[in-house]
């Protein structure tokens, strides 16, 4: 009795805190400007379930796919068994599961024990790639110690809690074996019951084991829940809502500011009068609210793998952009702006900005706007939107652009292109026919 | 030989409507490289009988570098002006000669008012293949030579267009290698996003030389290009490496000329 009433202290404060959190992560997603992904649900269910469920973006590189996949296919899977053991939990029974499912329920619980072990491998795999084979993509300026701690812990509690899982139900095979109190024989134990010989052959250490492991594993994941909201690791929810508030336009289309439309029509037809969008935005990012809610969604999806910046041309050759830095500053930078609300109130401003601060110049100027980021995400996270909004910023409130790109800026405007060549010689061309 | 190119003022002039308008742009119109490419793809349409004129001067700038530069009024204001002319000939349909402007004015133009049917040079010379208007006979042999062909970003991961210029060059009988990086993996020439107008940032190395790379590795003795500032970075690249007796980068529209002997 105790020990249930213990357990539903424990989970309730567990989905309060985690509900606190989501609710933070999500009043700061919706201080970004608005930006409107209604159109099209059927595409976009589509779009959610191919990439996010499917996670078809991520086969361009088998190994880290199947890999994933192991993990992510027991992730989902073995949450059944949490559901039994929460139900336990509640009323104090125990493997509620195996007497309505009968046979199911041994197959079942064999399915989940291979599965345990193929996230076992995946983990192990990830980590040695991350800490002794030390690939390149996990590595770079914005990877510091705290996100390189946060892969490895989020690595590690996987290892603890697959670990805490087999172990338990190699203690109850082994108390199943010895008739003992209330462990009924059920499930079948394909892994467990190898690891099985190790553990102490008296019921009661058994008994111990089994209930220590039950507790850890269970009190484990509700821990593993409320760090989410703190780590890179949030992608598992945020992935699904940011898969279906795609961009479905081509890739290579950027927005056209509906701001500047109305003042260009306007210098074009002085009778023309444009719709007063109430109070004036400011053109471009120059802090994170100035960007949508859709990149501050993504900032928050963003699980740092690194596939941006790998393939990234600039970063490929030395220069300082790292798409991948642009998404974990947005990130960063929304949940300072967060915690300044919080602890200041609604109207509080520090005097940082994502511009200067977080993301440099000389980053935003190095992109080629190639949208190989953008293809590589496996998450359709796209960083190319951020830059863009900021270098507008840059160009249009500050006029700070390189000089050249002045330069080009003012050919166009004089001779209708961006070179410095006249505008009446732009049909030169034809008359060099013999020139080749 | 001296080509019959009509200029829409002058079809305007004599009542006549084209079936098609060539955007030749701006380093179409003005870089000497990139007028050999517009007076090829002439030479195409005119081979294959397609009534097109050209805006000649009436063309400007589609405003793509200044939008990716972050310059969103100038690129509106080119925009606009540009929809003003095109909309007064009752233009329908273009083909454009760079994937830059094929990207502004078939994707963001729309928004702006101007609604055209657009492709791009390469996705014409795939139509005009299948419609068996157009071989690979007459002229200069490809067969066995080593070809392989760099994806623009504009056309390819900005707008999926990844067979139509591969269609153009398989017609050839040559050697075709992909490089490693192609497709929706291709690595950009390093001109977009404005970049071919200013310096690069400080790195270890310039991303065409890095491309160059790739060029090598694949040991094509013909690269085929798209775009023409893909051209001027290739050629960089190619110069850079001394390679250019062994490497030639030639355009879609320049190797359909030359198989065809146009």
């Amino acid at each position: 009795m105790i020990a249930q009433i213990l357990f539903i202290i424990i989970l309730a404060a567990a989905v309060y805190l985690f509900s606190k959190n989501v609710a933070k992560i999500r009043r700061n997603i919706l201080l970004g400007r608005a930006a409107d992904r209604s159109d099209n649900p059927a595409l976009r269910w589509k779009t959610m379930a191919k990439i996010a469920l499917g996670q078809t973006k991520m086969v361009k590189r088998p190994l880290a796919a199947v890999m994933h996949f192991f993990i992510y296919v027991g992730f989902i899977i073995i949450n059944l068994e949490v559901l039994e053991i929460m139900i336990d939990g509640i009323f104090g029974s125990h493997r509620i599961f195996s007497k309505p499912l009968g046979s199911l329920y041994g197959l079942l619980i064999g399915g989940f024990e291979v599965l345990a072990v193929l996230v076992l491998t995946a983990c192990i795999v990830f980590l040695s790639r991350r800490n002794i084979a030390r690939l390149k993509r996990f590595s770079g300026t914005e990877m510091t110690e705290w996100p390189k701690s946060d892969a490895n812990y989020i690595l590690i509690i996987e290892i603890l809690l697959m670990t805490a899982f087999l172990t338990m139900n190699a203690a109850d095979y082994k108390l199943q074996l010895l008739n003992f109190g209330h462990y009924i024989k059920a499930g079948s134990f394909p892994v467990s019951s190898l690891i099985s010989p190790l553990l102490p052959s008296s019921a009661n250490s058994l008994e111990l084991i089994e209930r220590g492991c039950w507790w850890f594993h269970i009190i484990g994941i509700l821990a593993f829940l409320n760090y989410l909201p703190y780590s890179k690791h949030f992608h598992i929810l945020l992935a699904f809502p940011n898969t279906y508030y795609s961009n479905l336009h081509p890739k290579g289309e950027f927005s056209n500011m509906a701001s500047v439309t109305g003042e260009v029509k306007a210098m074009l037809d002085p009778s023309f009068v444009p719709e007063s969008a109430g109070e004036p935005q400011r053109f471009g990012a120059k802090d994170v609210t100035d960007l949508t809610w859709k990149n501050l969604m993504e900032a928050y999806t963003c699980t740092e793998c690194g596939r941006c910046t790998s393939v990234c041309p600039a970063n490929i050759t030395g220069k300082l952009l790292s798409p991948r830095k642009i998404m974990m500053d947005t990130r960063d930078r929304i949940t300072e702006v967060g915690k300044n609300i919080d602890k200041h109130g609604k109207d509080y401003a520090d005097d940082k900005t994502l511009l200067d601060n977080y993301i440099t110049r000389e980053e935003l100027w190095a992109c080629t706007t190639c949208n190989a980021c953008v293809e590589a995400c496996p998450v359709n996270i796209n960083p190319l939107e951020i830059i863009t909004e900021m270098r507008r910023y840059v160009v249009m409130e500050e006029s700070q652009a390189p000089a050249s790109l002045n330069n080009m800026f003012g050919n166009m405007e004089n001779n209708g292109a961006p070179w410095k060549y006249s505008q009446a010689d732009r049909f030169n061309w034809a008359d060099n026919e013999g020139g080749q | 030989m001296n080509q019959n190119i009509p200029t829409m003022a002058e079809m305007a002039a004599e009542g006549k409507q084209p079936e098609i308008l060539f955007w030749v742009g701006c380093a179409g119109s003005f870089d000497e490289r990139a007028q050999r490419i517009t007076r090829d793809i002439c030479k195409i349409l005119n081979h294959v009988g397609i009534s097109f004129a050209v805006l000649g001067t009436e063309e400007g700038c589609t405003g793509d570098p200044a939008k990716r530069a972050g310059n969103e009024f100038l690129f509106q204001m080119q925009a606009m002006a540009n929809i003003q002319v095109l909309d007064a000939y009752q233009i329908k349909k273009i083909v454009t000669g760079c994937p830059h402007c094929f990207n502004t004015i078939k994707n963001e133009y729309p928004g702006l008012g101007g609604n055209y049917e657009v492709i791009h040079h390469s996705q014409l010379i795939q139509q005009l293949i299948d419609e068996g208007k157009l071989k690979a006979e007459g002229g200069e042999s490809f067969k066995g030579k080593k070809i392989t062909y760099h994806d623009p970003c504009y056309l390819g991961r900005g707008n999926g267009v990844y067979e139509a210029p591969r269609k153009a060059l398989e017609i050839l009988d040559a050697d075709l290698v992909e490089m490693k990086r192609c497709k929706s993996n291709g690595l950009c020439c390093g001109a977009g996003g404005g970049q071919m107008f200013k310096e690069p940032e400080k790195g270890n190395k310039d991303i065409n030389i890095e491309r160059m790379a790739d060029i090598l590795e694949s040991k094509a003795t013909v690269v085929a290009a798209a775009c023409p500032f893909c051209m001027t970075m290739l050629r960089d690249g190619v110069k850079h490496e001394n390679k250019e007796q062994e490497i030639q980068v030639l355009d879609i529209a320049e190797i359909t000329v030359r198989a065809n002997g146009l």
